[in-house]
């Protein structure tokens, strides 16, 4: 009671509460979208060490101003939207791209106080929003009106329809196994076991999708810049073709924080089937430093990916999400689905 | 019978078929698993790049560089101003003007080379001959005015005696200046007085 007897009258416990979610809130989307503007510099170090190279290195102590250089350049780069293209839907697809992902980050708790929003349909809020970028790149491609965007659209589409599917399903065992959709429930469940082990079919799906939600190398078909010039955003330049950008490296941060809040128990130190591994040293580790380091780890490994493998044809992707990936996702399901019969029934009521 | 046969080898081959790509699925998984293991363990490399302006490049002595003209070891300019570099250059990019001296040596009144038209070929080398134009082991010529990649002769022109040490063209050529008549360069004969009845 001692905070509020020092606020101004108007502010009532209620909006007190109001203005520090809008806080955690605005902070969260601040930090998000500066580590997602550093990344594009960490990735190309990082790619540079991984191929023998150095990278930017020459702007600041090991390039790290590179970044800053970087955005002040692209802020003063002629905005150029070409005569032919379909004016609405070319900007309407850049703020898609941003947006959506962005959005999903509402659902992601970082520690056991941060977070923006506590949804009980968390992970479907996800879906939907991943679901909705990909209308980003269809309405990029298509209203650029230039074959090389088209092409990079379709692909996204043949690509969308492909890994969407057992992307959904691959995180319904965890779901099934925390009784929830809500993504504070799930790190919840995992106090004394990350779903990674008993959900490890799930945990792989679900990355190989993430690779193709965050359009990064391996599925990075709309955009394949060795074939398609840039793919579906070819015609854009400017603050629009920046937020394409921005868009893909938030795309890496929120599918690697999902990825570690789903399977890898967000902020709980490492636990695996009711056992914890050093609980007395690894709990004074704070939650928010769990959370980082596991993210960090993923995106890492989501660099190592682009820097190792090669980009597959576009029938290969949809084979792959359809005949591989999308029957182990079922099995996986079902499995887990019998697991809970027989071992926990009735455990959600 | 005969149905139950035929059934039986139809299952048994989608059975196979199904394993082997059961098995190409299991293979190309480990083996992109293999390959990211292997980029990983670049991290411990060596890196390839040479951080160029701290460290310098380690230039062979044929490199094609920077054109210079040299001169002999008495300190004279080998240039005789014979526009064989001129003509041979691909993209034209010398030009230059014969003058006469008073002991009578031919020299270039100017020397001009436009490397902003250069290619570094070479061939202009190849044709000097009396060796006075050479190409050096430098690349580091960037200028912000264009026109500075105009050298005259005073740019081009060095002390040395560059890749040659020893050559002297008018000790080894037949041409008479003041203080070398014709018949007294190295290995040359007296010149065969046509009038005289000696064989």
């Amino acid at each position: 009671m001692s905070l509020e007897t020092n606020l101004p009258s108007f502010i009532t416990p209620d909006i007190f509460l109001i203005l520090v979610g809008m806080f955690k809130a605005v902070v969260i989307l601040l930090a998000t979208l500066i580590f997602a503007g550093f990344l594009s510099f960490v990735e190309r170090r990082v790619l540079a060490l991984w191929q023998d190279r150095y990278g930017p290195n020459r702007v600041g102590p090991f390039g790290i101003f590179q970044f800053v250089a970087d955005v002040i350049k692209l802020f003063f780069k002629e905005d150029w939207t070409p005569p032919f293209a379909d004016k609405l839907t070319f900007w309407l697809a850049p703020v898609i791209a941003m947006s959506a992902l962005l959005v999903s980050f509402a659902i992601v708790p970082i520690t056991p106080t941060w977070g923006v929003r506590d949804m009980h349909i968390g992970i479907l809020f996800f879906l939907a929003m991943a679901g909705i970028s990909v209308y980003a790149v269809l309405f990029a491609g298509w209203s650029s009106n230039n074959k090389y965007s088209l092409l990079g659209g379709m692909r996204s589409a043949a690509q969308t329809v492909s890994y969407e599917v057992f992307m959904g399903i691959s995180l319904m065992g965890v779901v099934a196994l925390a009784g929830s959709f809500n993504i504070r429930d799930i790190v919840a469940a995992q106090q004394d076991g990350w779903f990674v082990f008993p959900q490890f079919v799930g945990f792989v799906t679900f990355f190989i999708a993430g690779v193709a939600v965050a359009h990064r190398t391996p599925f990075d078909l709309p955009e394949a810049e060795s074939e398609l010039a840039a793919g579906y955003h070819t015609e854009y330049s400017g603050m629009k073709w920046v937020m394409f950008f921005i868009s893909e490296y938030v795309g890496l941060v929120l599918v690697s924080a999902i990825t570690v809040t789903v399977f890898f128990g967000g902020w709980h130190p490492p636990a695996a089937f009711g056992y914890q591994l050093f609980p007395v040293i690894m709990n004074y580790i704070p939650a928010v430093v769990w959370f980082m380091l596991k993210t960090c780890f993923f995106i890492l490994v989501f660099i190592l990916l682009r820097g190792a493998l090669p980009r597959p044809r576009y029938d290969q992707v949809m084979a792959a999400g359809w005949k591989v990936c999308l029957p182990l996702t079922l099995f996986n399901l079902l499995l887990t689905g019998i697991w809970i019969l027989v071992y926990e029934p009735l455990s959600g009521s | 019978m005969n149905h139950s046969v035929e059934a039986n080898t139809m299952t048994s081959n989608s059975f196979v078929k199904s394993l082997s790509t059961l098995k190409s699925i299991v293979w190309g998984s480990a083996s992109q698993l293999r390959s990211m293991y292997l980029i990983f363990m670049h991290t411990f490399r060596k890196r390839d790049t040479l951080l160029y302006p701290e460290e310098k490049v380690q230039l062979s002595a044929r490199y094609r560089g920077r054109i210079v003209l040299t001169r002999d070891p008495d300190g004279e300019e080998r240039c005789v101003a014979c526009n064989l570099c001129a003509v041979s250059c691909p993209v034209g990019c010398i030009s230059l003007q014969k003058a006469e001296r008073d002991d009578g040596r031919w020299y270039p009144e100017f020397f001009r080379i436009n490397f902003s038209r250069c290619i570094f070929c070479g061939m202009c080398e190849e044709a000097c001959p009396t060796n006075a134009i050479q190409l050096t082991p430098d690349f580091e010529m960037a200028e912000y005015d264009r026109q500075n990649l105009v050298y005259e002769k005073e740019h081009l022109l060095i002390d040395g005696v560059g890749k040659y040490h020893d050559y002297n063209f008018y000790r080894v050529s037949g041409m008479a200046i003041a203080g070398k008549p014709k018949g007294s360069a190295q290995n040359e004969a007296q010149p065969i007085d046509v009038r005289g009845l000696m064989p």
